[in-house]
């Protein structure tokens, strides 16, 4: 890892040559009530301020729907055509948080699982990360309870923490990362003194650990706090479609009478449809038996198979909930409880 | 404990009712409360900021069974339950209304006349909001119009909360889930965002009743809670209040359309 210090006033400069020499920036750009991660063309438009984005960055590499391949019926012969692997921009994602870059490593876990996802693979190889270590946090955050931590480096190329009203710390964790700064090398300077990168962090209290969780829902099917947790839960899938993690997808025909695309579109598993199967059978017939699985997803599931847990303490799915669904608090709950 | 708090234990205790949906304080806000216990009964509240309607609650079999149940009802929920009893999908019999008023007292609405009486009197004050933007949407052009829409919609993930979150949106197979035919692309894209939200409109023409939930739910804050509202206000220009139902399930044999016969 290399350390730099660079003057606060510099970044946009240095943002405004990533613009001009990488094909496609996201950053947070505010709309009405909320911000986003958008493509942007001036370092004028990202919205130095914002905590997190409502949806999370997880776009960027698994996009709400894409195409996997085209068919065309000619007589006899179909012929199927996949997308070049040109069309995907090299991509900086750019004031980003830790729990943004921390959720594209579960997120590589399940899409390389077993069969290796070239399109997946492909979006995320060309990202590159710039994260902002969180000066403040709100209610919903407790990325410190599940191994992040609001200046915590995983997954990040860049990270860029602001010292005082002047610095800002620059740690450069990748390659990747090191391509950027080359772009306009002669602002950033050496770090000549440790500095207390700690102490200009956002504190976020320990509720929980992870495997305390994973401990207690991994025997914990038939306990009745699935549905007492859920009782109010809607079933609406804006938890899913907000995290970092959540990568179901379901797969979806767009025809033409001869031609068409097929596509990966995302899914969530607090729909009814989600499991129902055509002779109208669900095994998951009810909100409880889908948030169940929501829950050991994330916290057994994964770990167990994939060694990586699904969640990265973001809160995005706590914000965006429209009856208050608070992860956090459930899992607080989980951890203090004995579910028999 | 205060009046609601001592009428819910009652009910409770007594076994009158084997659940009340009521409202808690939750994280920074109040949200949903399914209280079954005697005892749970001190989380009841009842504010002002009640916002969600919680009757989306009464047409969902796994959560209510058969049972007796009670619902702490705010104007929205009574104005949903209204709607929800012409559409046959309340047992009345397993339902009691109760609502709360500024003096903290409870009383319980035990006739759709009562509940009726009850939105009359209580009907809130428009959202100056709301019609402000309608307002400036009716004096867009069409151009203006499609571009506003399309710019708003294209955001929209389709999540559904705005579904999941509306008591009128009850159907066990939603338009949006069915795919012989396929009515609507059932992915992301500005033009089947704006299908679904033109497709949720139209079911709720002559039925909504204007609660806002459907907005207050949307995670990216979409404005789509002014398309049902205006859609209410234009069917009642149009159509008038809808005596027998709602336009969708009433016709008149003398109607000038002869599509009808």
């Amino acid at each position: 890892m290399e350390k730099y210090i660079i003057k606060t006033e510099q970044i946009d400069a240095w943002l405004k040559r990533i613009i001009e020499s990488v094909p496609r920036v996201l950053a947070p750009v505010s709309s009405g009530t909320k911000t986003e991660f958008r493509r942007i063309k001036s370092p004028e438009e990202v919205n130095n301020k914002s905590l997190t984005t409502t949806v999370s960055a997880k776009a960027a590499a698994f996009p709400p729907v894409e195409t996997l391949f085209k068919y065309q019926k000619d007589g006899k012969d179909t012929t199927l055509t996949e997308d070049s692997f040109d069309k995907y921009p090299e991509t900086v994602l750019w004031h980003a948080r830790s729990c943004d870059a921390m959720g594209f490593s579960p997120l590589s876990a399940i899409f390389d699982w077993d069969y290796k996802d070239n399109i997946y693979d492909e979006r995320r190889n060309k990202l590159t990360i710039v994260t902002f270590a969180c000066n403040q946090s709100d209610e919903c955050c407790f990325c410190t309870s599940v191994g992040g931590g609001p200046g915590n480096v995983e997954g990040s190329d860049i990270q860029l923490t602001m010292l005082n009203a002047t610095d800002t710390l620059v740690e450069v964790m990748t390659e990747k990362g090191q391509k950027l700064v080359a772009l306009l090398p002669d602002i950033f300077q050496p770090l000549s003194e440790e500095v207390d990168k700690e102490a200009v962090l956002a504190k976020i209290p320990v509720q929980f650990t992870k495997e305390e969780i994973k401990e207690h829902v991994s025997n914990a099917f038939d306990s009745p706090v699935w549905k007492r947790q859920s009782a109010r839960c809607l079933g609406c899938g804006a938890c899913a479609f907000v995290c970092p993690t959540c990568a179901c997808f379901d797969i979806q025909e767009d025809a033409h009478g001869n031609h068409g695309r097929r596509l990966r579109c995302w899914d969530a598993c607090g729909f009814s449809l989600f499991t129902q199967h055509t002779s109208g059978y669900n095994p998951r017939p009810t909100q409880a038996t889908r948030w169940r699985q929501r829950i050991l997803h994330k916290f057994s599931y994964m770990p167990e198979r994939l060694g990586v847990y699904g969640c990265t303490g973001c809160g995005r799915c706590s914000r965006a909930c429209p009856v208050d669904m608070n992860l956090q608090e459930h899992l607080i709950s989980i951890a203090n409880s004995n579910h028999e | 404990m205060n009046k609601l708090q001592e009428r819910a234990t009652d009910l409770l205790k007594g076994g009158t009712v084997k659940l009340i949906i009521g409202f808690e304080q939750g994280n920074n806000k109040i949200r949903p409360f399914f209280c079954e216990k005697p005892e749970d009964a001190e989380k009841l509240i009842y504010s002002d900021d009640c916002s969600t309607n919680n009757a989306v609650y009464l047409t969902k079999k796994e959560l209510i069974g058969d049972n007796k149940i009670a619902i702490i009802a705010t104007y929205k929920e009574i104005a949903s339950i209204i709607q929800l009893n012409k559409e046959n999908q309340i047992k009345k019999e397993n339902l009691m209304v109760l609502t709360v008023d500024k003096d903290g007292d409870v009383t319980e609405l035990t006739s759709f006349e009562e509940m009726e009486k009850f939105c009359e009197e209580n009907t809130p004050a428009p959202d100056p909001v709301v019609a402000a933007l309608i307002e400036k949407i009716d004096k867009m052009n069409r151009e203006e119009r499609w571009a506003y829409w399309k710019s708003e919609l294209d955001k929209c993930i389709r999540c559904y909360a705005c579904r999941a979150a509306c008591p009128l949106c009850y159907c066990n197979r939603c338009i949006s889930e069915v795919n012989c035919p396929q009515w609507l692309d059932p992915w992301k894209s500005t033009l089947s965002n704006i299908e679904w939200q033109i497709n949720r409109v139209m079911h709720m023409s002559g039925r909504c009743t204007g609660c806002g939930a459907c907005a207050k739910a949307c995670p990216l804050d979409l404005p789509i809670g002014i398309l049902t509202k205006k859609m209410s206000t234009d069917i009642k220009e149009m159509l008038g209040e809808g005596e027998g139902g709602n336009v969708l399930s009433t016709f008149n044999p003398n109607d000038k359309e002869n599509f009808i016969h």
